[in-house]
């Protein structure tokens, strides 16, 4: 008997073999994309020059069917009085903080998903809805998610919402850098509204090349960092401020992509499945000896 | 000593409590399914994960560690000595792992489309990883469980009336099954020790992603060593527990040799890991966070002093591997710290960056945490009634085969 299993147990051995090579070819083949062009699209926002005035809010949520109530309402400056977040019922929000002093008013900041270059969301996503598009934007699809909530777990600005009150179908919603509009040669759908181009819309290293202009025309009117330049590797997003982004609840980043560190461990242990087919060789030959030395008592 | 069903009454005053409890539990999953997640839960989007998560699947996956373990020692490094704790470990891991998925399940927002998993691969994702670990050692479990019910059947197929027919046809199926697998079984027994090897660290790298939000206490780059670690140490401690409570659930011997040889074994396993989570803190110098008194801090210190310090303390004692209630409160606390050690890294330390308010779990979740513990103990129940998994003391075997030789008990 322990002959004939021994035997067997090679044979199987080797199967696993052969079957882990097959696995890392299949799971390198359906990984998410995630193509960081050159030409990629971003928007600058300058926060020195909005006004507050919250038409993007209102343009985003007819963009993307989301019940957008009276344009008038968007006139109502007492909502500033609490710090908003984007949710699943307006993916952008516009917030109000207090100017560096009495003269110069108050500072407006849109808010949304800053398109990361290495977005956490699109590592993290367990069936790979989210992806990285050619474009920039950072979108996700809906014939795919499980709504596991890791995506929200992940990002860094806390951004992705999850439609929690529905039994069936909940989404997971963000800003989709209006991907239904570009795709058609539109801008999206804020950039477009925006009475005061506060929004820039273009390709992400001329928008940084602008703001570096700005603020070197202007060193008075700006402080000397551009926001998304480098932050987690890089967003698509750029902002432009007189003040600490800090002081606007802008979270503090280092510039390692988010997604770094789990993925060169999780590459370390999957490693062409080498880690865990030395351990299970390993075993086996533990299991092998422990046995031998029992038949030869 | 061989393993075989327990004939004991099924209800006992515990076991209507553990219903009434199922139940309740029933009643919310009946809301969950209906009306929703946010329905029944504290979750929003500042915290998306809750008990279900950091319990029910991370710490429920830890504490089913007992299986893995158990295998690796009875059968890979072939300590004879301790088979009659394999089957009730595999048993306990089976069903503890069949209710992560089932905690999964219901947390997923998209549950009907949980087979995604098997097909749309992230290699990219800790969460698939993850998934598709405990999806497979699931399977393995369950085949590894297959030869405890050939052995229930074979030679004890009656049906009667019209299928009586069948009754050689299936006993001959479980035969080839039992044969076949015992050929073949070195092969999902080190498949599953390799499957849980990589999952239970792998839990411990998800947080990691989740970067500045998760407290520095508990966000370490080492957190799946220590992940690994700490499940590997639970897993002894979780089967001297099961065994105290089911031998004086069934009113047997427990035996206490057994189990004071395996206690040996988790003062070590212990040792090893508050080695590394010390050393880790000292590393990255996380120890300052410790003089001031916050939450973390007071979480911090409960879970490695009184989950592992203690009682690493307790298992290097031989008073305590001989006596009986000793040694089970150290399982105890070792439970309790690699719970803890779960809960805080997923719940506690968890500070979403615009937080307006602090998570704190719904009677709804809480509710159906409870009701899977519960319908967890009576399927263990159930289970040894039905199936060859508890070894009996030697009396009744004895008992049972003289009176078997007199023709009293078939
Ligand atoms: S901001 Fe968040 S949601 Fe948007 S791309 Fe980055 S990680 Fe993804
Ligand atoms: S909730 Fe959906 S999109 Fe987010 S990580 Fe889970 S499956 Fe992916
Ligand atoms: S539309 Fe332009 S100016 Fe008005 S709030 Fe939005 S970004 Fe600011």
């Amino acid at each position: 008997m322990a002959n004939s299993s021994r035997r067997d147990f090679f044979k199987t051995l080797g199967i696993i073999g052969a079957g882990a090579a097959g696995l890392k070819t299949k799971s390198a083949g359906a990984a998410p994309v995630k193509i960081v062009s050159d030409n990629r699209m971003g928007v600058l926002v300058d926060t020195t020059v909005c006004i507050g005035c919250r038409r993007c809010e209102f343009a985003c949520k007819e963009a993307h069917n989301l019940p957008t109530g009276n344009i008038e309402d968007y006139d109502n400056r007492t909502v500033f009085e609490q710090m908003r977040r984007p949710d699943t019922k307006a993916l952008t929000v516009v917030n109000e903080y207090p100017g560096t002093d009495k003269k110069s008013g108050p500072i407006n900041v849109k808010v949304q998903c800053m398109h990361c270059d290495h977005p956490a969301c699109v590592s993290a996503c367990i069936v790979g809805a989210f992806s990285k598009q050619e474009n920039g934007s950072v979108i996700w699809d809906e014939s795919l998610c499980i709504g596991c909530r890791y995506c929200i777990v992940a990002c860094p600005f806390q951004i992705p919402a999850f439609e929690y009150e529905k039994a069936i179908e909940p989404e997971i919603r963000k800003c989709d850098f209006c991907w239904e509009r570009t795709k058609k040669g539109l801008l999206p759908a804020c950039v477009n509204i925006c009475p005061v181009e506060a929004l820039t819309y273009g390709k992400r290293y001329e928008l940084i090349q602008e703001a570096h202009k700005r603020i070197e025309k202007n060193p008075d009117r700006y402080i000397d960092h551009v926001l998304g330049e480098t932050e987690v590797g890089g967003t698509s997003w750029l902002y432009l401020a007189n003040k600490d982004f800090k002081e606007m609840d802008f979270p503090k980043l280092d510039d390692k992509p988010a997604p770094g560190a789990t993925e060169s461990l999780q590459h370390a242990i999957f490693a062409y499945f080498l880690p865990p087919a030395m351990l299970f060789s390993l075993l086996g030959g533990i299991m092998w000896l422990n046995r031998k030395s029992e038949e030869n008592e | 000593m061989e393993p075989s069903p327990v004939k004991k009454p099924f209800f006992t005053p515990t076991v209507i409590v553990l219903i009434i409890l199922v139940v309740n539990a029933l009643v919310w999953a009946f809301m969950r399914f209906v009306f929703g997640i946010g329905a029944v839960t504290n979750l929003n989007n500042q915290y998306p994960w809750g008990i279900w998560i950091g319990i029910d699947v991370a710490a429920g996956v830890a504490l089913a560690a007992g299986g893995f373990t158990t295998s690796a020692l009875a059968h890979i490094f072939h300590k004879e000595h301790f088979h009659d704790i394999v089957r009730p470990a595999l048993l306990t891991a089976m069903l503890g792992y069949t209710f992560v998925g089932m905690g999964v399940f219901f947390d997923l927002g998209r549950y009907y489309n949980i087979w995604h998993v098997m097909i749309f691969w992230n290699g990219n994702s800790v969460l698939f990883e993850v998934g598709i670990c405990v999806m497979a050692y699931l399977t393995v479990l369950y085949i590894e469980f297959l030869p405890i019910v050939t052995d229930r059947f074979i030679g004890r197929v009656n049906f009667r009336g019209i299928l009586s027919k069948l009754n050689s046809m299936i006993d001959t199926l479980l035969r080839f099954v039992d044969r076949s697998l015992s050929k073949i079984m070195f092969f999902f027994i080190i498949l599953g020790v390799v499957l849980s090897c990589l999952h239970q660290s792998s839990l411990g790298t998800l947080m990691i992603l989740a970067g500045p939000k998760v407290h520095p206490l508990w966000q370490s780059p080492i957190s799946p060593l220590l992940f690994l670690l700490s499940a590997i140490s639970v897993g002894f401690p979780m089967v001297i527990m099961e065994s105290i409570i089911s031998s004086r659930s069934f009113g047997l011997k427990s035996e206490m040799d057994v189990l004071s040889s395996l206690g040996r074994y988790v003062g070590p396993l212990l040792g090893i890991y508050l080695a590394f989570k010390i050393g880790d803190m000292a590393v990255r110098q996380t120890f300052v966070h410790l003089t001031e008194i916050n939450a973390a801090s007071i979480m911090w210190i409960i879970e490695v002093l009184l989950g592992v310090v203690i009682p690493m303390r307790m298992f290097f004692w031989d008073k305590v591997l001989t006596s009986k209630p000793l040694i089970f409160t150290a399982a105890i606390l070792v439970i309790f710290g690699v719970l803890m050690n779960r809960i805080n890294t997923f719940i506690v330390s968890y500070t979403p960056l615009y937080a307006t308010e602090v998570y704190w779990p719904s009677i709804g979740e809480i509710s159906i945490t409870i009701g899977f513990v519960a319908l967890e103990i009576l399927l263990y129940r159930t289970l040894v009634m039905i199936f060859p998994v508890i070894s009996q003391p030697l009396e009744r075997i004895r008992l049972k085969t003289k009176f078997a030789a007199k023709g009293v008990i078939r």
